[in-house]
């Protein structure tokens, strides 16, 4: 698993768990992010600047720090959601 | 009757709202871009409704202060329908917002809207299916183009007297079942007897804050049995319960969407790459200061055009005006100043004005806007904000007052002080006049751009200052990228029209009078004992002449009022013959920085309170006074 914000451009991701408060979680499922959504990574701006992501034909700015908070899995290594899940729970409530 | 606006921002609700209601509704192809509550009455089919466009909202979930209104009101107010605008190239997402709607058991029907741009990206949508799932009626729209929209409302007023209630779609089970033993606690306690019962229910096992409140406060027995129901719920799935039935919303809505659209390969046009060009690494910065450059050398060259003729015809009528009626006599000075205002309106604000407003709301239009959000994300963090706040200050280049409004599309409290601080230093539509009719017409175009890099550089300093001592951190950008949009020239017309009818209608008079008031001062000499007053800011401090005291007090109702209250203060248009180049560089450096106009002042009261708003009006005059005294004596220096 690794953090969108390290995932290259053209690269098509799997979204495993976002960390982060309920909030910002929130925010994201709203806009279309969802745990086990795939995403594209469209470009990343220099200098640690925002990842431009497009899910479902909708495309998405999404800041570094924001994006650190998002796990990804890359293709083809598909691990059961099921696992992770609880982990994403702990850092809540 | 009144019918109800709602849909997810950016779905195009206040383009649908002005095609009925005449432009009265701020658009931006920019998410989030309506910020109030937008009311209308309009005649349809013979029948008088009242329309009311909702601010957009991603979900009925008050993560934000602003959506718990909207929420609020949509489950409070009375209104007749609700008509949910969604945009068809994004459907499964905005269905998720049309399910929360159905929940709410009104009568509602969908607007399918942005069918082209759905075209576009290969979506094709089976309205007749979408209807049969969701069960309200669906019409097809593309608001921009004005297409389906006498069906939409045909169709709403035909609903809207059956009255037909929509129902809420069923979700998973055990959500369900969850949901059913709330609603049992519910009733035992006659909550929601008035409002829909499982909408509640709901909200409680979300843990939204605002009916958290509402309801555990007066029963608080309700807590510990609702949160009883959510951990079980919890358990069962290993996630909180609220993503449990996020996510379970999100797969009926997929389900939906895969039963309604079908996909083809999206067509890859022009779209595609100019956002190539626009948001690559290397490309992106250099060509957003292109075109800013662009906007900014337009305006200046269209204004200079059109300010010269009109300035020397103003000034021929000034002359027969002298003749006719000597400026010594009470009937002349009255009738010398109402020209002057009406000739400053004419020669000195609208030729760059115009132009300006025109070139800002090409870039508000075509959605460039949020794409200069992703590119300056970076640098904005280094103010301590984040891309977001790109939109409320390239919006104060245009007046401070909707652009300190728009920092209400910022999630932090935090982030919207900063930005509506920041907001009101950024020369707005009326300072710009002054650095162009003032600095760039006499002094060239690169002394204009200066005071804009200064400027900036300035609001940089202070973002970075105001960051450090506020607590708190940015929580980050989250920004819907919509699509390009060839901006329409009806649109355009319609949204330079709404600002320059706000200059007609308001300004322009005031500044006639102001002009006559002054030129009634200096008749009875009572300007000079003002100025007298002032003369130790403007003559000792800035070095400025005497006369210009005056035009400073009346800057403070709006500030292209200083422009043309100096012309009749000085007596002539030909300012270069009474000023130096570095007293009309000071004197726009110090309108530029003091205290924002009483309609900035009032709107930060409102947004900020009367004692930030003090302080910081208390505070850009120190700065004025500073920065005036800086550039005197560093154009000395320099020349």
């Amino acid at each position: 698993m690794m953090a969108l914000d390290t995932v290259d451009v053209k690269r098509k991701v799997r979204v495993m768990m976002i960390d982060g408060g309920h909030r910002v979680r929130a925010h994201l499922n709203t806009l279309g992010i969802h745990i086990g959504d795939w995403l594209t990574v469209v470009e990343r701006a220099p200098f640690r600047g925002p990842v431009l992501v497009e899910i479902n034909g909708t495309r998405l700015a999404l800041g570094r720090g924001i994006a650190a908070k998002i796990r990804v899995e890359m293709d083809g290594a598909l691990q059961p959601l099921v696992q992770s899940q609880p982990e994403a729970e702990t850092e809540q409530r | 009757m009144r019918f109800i606006l709602a849909g997810q921002p950016n779905s195009g609700k206040s383009t649908i709202f002005n095609s009925i209601a005449g432009y009265r509704a701020a658009t931006a192809n920019f998410p989030g871009s309506s910020i109030s509550f937008t009311f209308s009455r309009a005649l349809i089919l013979g029948r008088e409704v009242e329309v009311v466009d909702l601010p957009g909202i991603y979900s009925l979930t008050s993560s934000t202060q602003d959506s718990g209104k909207a929420e609020g009101y949509l489950l409070e107010e009375p209104y007749d329908l609700i008509i949910n605008v969604v945009d068809a190239s994004r459907l499964g997402r905005s269905l998720e917002l049309t399910m929360q709607l159905l929940e709410l058991e009104r009568p509602m029907i969908v607007a399918l809207n942005m069918m082209d741009e759905a075209a576009r990206g290969g979506i094709e949508v089976d309205h007749e299916e979408l209807s049969r799932q969701i069960g309200v009626p669906v019409v097809l729209t593309v608001g921009r183009r004005g297409l389906g929209l006498k069906e939409l409302f045909r169709r709403a007023l035909q609903h809207a007297h059956q009255g037909e209630e929509s129902f809420a779609l069923t979700l998973d089970r055990e959500v369900e079942e969850a949901l059913e033993e709330v609603g049992a606690f519910l009733e035992t306690t006659g909550i929601g007897n008035s409002v829909p019962r499982r909408f509640v229910a709901e909200k409680l096992l979300e843990r939204d804050p605002h009916f958290e409140r509402e309801i555990y406060d007066q029963h608080p027995e309700l807590k510990k049995q609702v949160r009883g129901v959510a951990a079980v719920l919890q358990k069962a799935h290993g996630w909180s319960a609220d993503q449990v039935i996020s996510g379970s919303r999100h797969a009926v809505a997929h389900c939906i969407e895969e039963e309604a659209v079908t996909l083809e390969r999206p067509q890859i046009g022009w779209r595609e790459w100019a956002d190539r060009v626009f948001l690559h690494p290397w490309t992106g910065g250099p060509v957003m200061v292109a075109i800013l450059g662009l906007l900014f050398w337009v305006v200046f060259r269209v204004g200079q055009r059109l300010e010269m003729p009109l300035i020397e015809l103003t000034d021929r009528l000034a002359a027969a005006l002298a003749e006719k009626l000597p400026p010594e006599t009470l009937l002349g000075t009255l009738a010398g100043g109402a020209l002057t205002g009406i000739a400053g309106g004419v020669a000195i604000v609208l030729p760059y004005l115009l132009p300006f407003l025109i070139g800002l709301a090409i870039l508000e239009d075509s959605g460039y806007l949020p794409r200069m959000a992703y590119i300056l994300d970076n640098f904005m963090h280094r103010i301590g904000l984040h891309g977001k706040s790109v939109l409320p200050l390239i919006l104060g280049y245009g007046c401070s007052v909707p652009a300190i409004m728009s920092a209400r599309i910022l999630p932090s409290l935090r982030d919207r002080r900063i930005t509506a601080v920041l907001a009101s230093f950024i020369p707005c539509s009326a300072r710009t006049i002054v650095i162009f009719g003032l600095v760039a017409a006499y002094m060239g175009p690169w002394w204009a751009l200066g005071i804009y890099l200064l400027n900036l550089l300035i609001v940089v300093v202070l973002g970075n200052v105001l960051a450090r001592t506020m607590k708190g951190a940015s929580p980050g950008l989250i920004l819907e990228i919509p699509e390009l949009q060839l901006p329409q020239m009806k649109t355009l017309a319609a949204k330079t029209w709404l600002t320059l009818k706000e200059f007609i209608t308001i300004a322009w008079p005031l500044l006639v009078a102001s002009s006559v008031v002054l030129g009634l001062l200096e008749w009875a000499d009572a300007a000079a004992t003002i100025n007298a007053m002032l003369a130790p800011l403007t003559v000792v401090l800035l070095g400025l002449p005497v006369a210009v005291g005056m035009t400073l007090v009346f800057g403070i109702l709006r500030k292209e009022l200083t422009l043309v209250m100096l012309v009749q203060a000085l007596g002539t248009t030909h300012l270069s013959a009474v000023m130096t180049e570095g007293q009309m560089l000071t004197f726009t450096l110090f309108v530029v920085f003091y205290v924002p106009c009483v309609a900035t002042v009032a709107v930060m009261a409102k947004e900020l309170g009367w004692r930030d708003t003090a302080v910081i009006s208390a505070f850009s005059v120190l700065l004025a006074v500073v920065i005036g005294i800086a550039g005197r004596f560093g154009y000395a220096l320099l020349s």
